[in-house]
């Protein structure tokens, strides 16, 4: 298990793209798999300094990986603005150019592209992502 | 992510290298920008050296196809895409909002 806090900052993806992506190799992910899983962490690191912390300096974003011998588990927080996500409508991605939104897509993708995707928010710890992709398991 | 622009007589090429996220996307939608600003509205996009793409770079692809096809006057078609970024599009829905061709030759034989 290893923790690590990032400045709430889009600079800091590639790091934490990197970061993510070493851990999913250590469990024994595939190139198409990790890329997946990093595109998740991306997405959900993006929404966080882009809405938890819309307007905030010196916001942080702590990232833990646990590792097991068949299953990368990620979890982020931050302390930031909470939200519902059940509150984001799925995007309809079969909709016509003009009728397609351009909301809600991160979100969509990392529940495809993870098995777990699961928030919690407490006015103490504050907000929580957790995401959980297992190795054999399609989605 | 590094970003060139070629025109030709029936269209422009924007080729993308490196990564487009939340970082860079600004990048690649100014990049379009200017080839939409000027009143030019048939672009392939050359997508052999890019690396990968989150839904930011989606978002900006998505923003300037609306833009190309009013009017029926143009639109992006997308080149040369790697199979992970094939498949993160498809997963989004965008393989049907834009055409793609095995190679810029034939995405350039479009228009």
């Amino acid at each position: 298990m290893s923790k690590t806090t990032f400045d709430a900052n889009f600079d800091n993806l590639d790091e934490i793209r990197e970061l993510v992506g070493d851990a999913a190799r250590q469990v024994g992910f595939s190139d198409k798999e990790i890329y997946a899983i990093q595109l998740a962490a991306d997405e959900a690191s993006s929404n966080i300094i882009e809405h938890a912390y819309a307007g905030v300096k010196g916001g942080k974003l702590e990232i833990d990986l646990i590792i097991s011998d068949k299953e990368l588990k990620i979890m982020m927080r931050d302390h930031g603005k909470s939200f519902d996500p059940s509150s984001v409508p799925e995007p309809n991605v079969k909709a016509d150019l003009s009728e397609r939104k351009i909301g809600g897509l991160g979100m969509y993708l990392m529940r495809k592209l993870m098995d777990e995707v699961s928030y919690e928010s407490s006015p103490e710890t504050g907000n929580l992502l957790t995401m959980i992709k297992r190795i054999g398991d399609s989605g | 992510m590094e970003i060139t622009t070629k025109q030709f007589k029936s269209c422009d090429m924007v080729v993308v290298n490196g990564r487009v996220d939340s970082s860079t996307a600004p990048q690649l939608a100014e990049a379009l920008e200017n080839v939409t600003r000027s009143g030019r509205y048939k672009i392939v996009m050359d997508m052999n050296g890019l690396e990968y793409m989150s839904s930011a770079g989606f978002r900006a692809l998505l923003s300037s196809q609306r833009l190309c096809r009013r009017y029926n006057r143009g639109e992006i078609v997308l080149a040369s895409v790697p199979a992970r970024i094939q498949e993160a599009l498809e997963l989004a829905g965008f393989t049907e909002l834009f055409k793609t061709y095995a190679n810029p030759i034939d995405a350039v034989g479009n228009f």
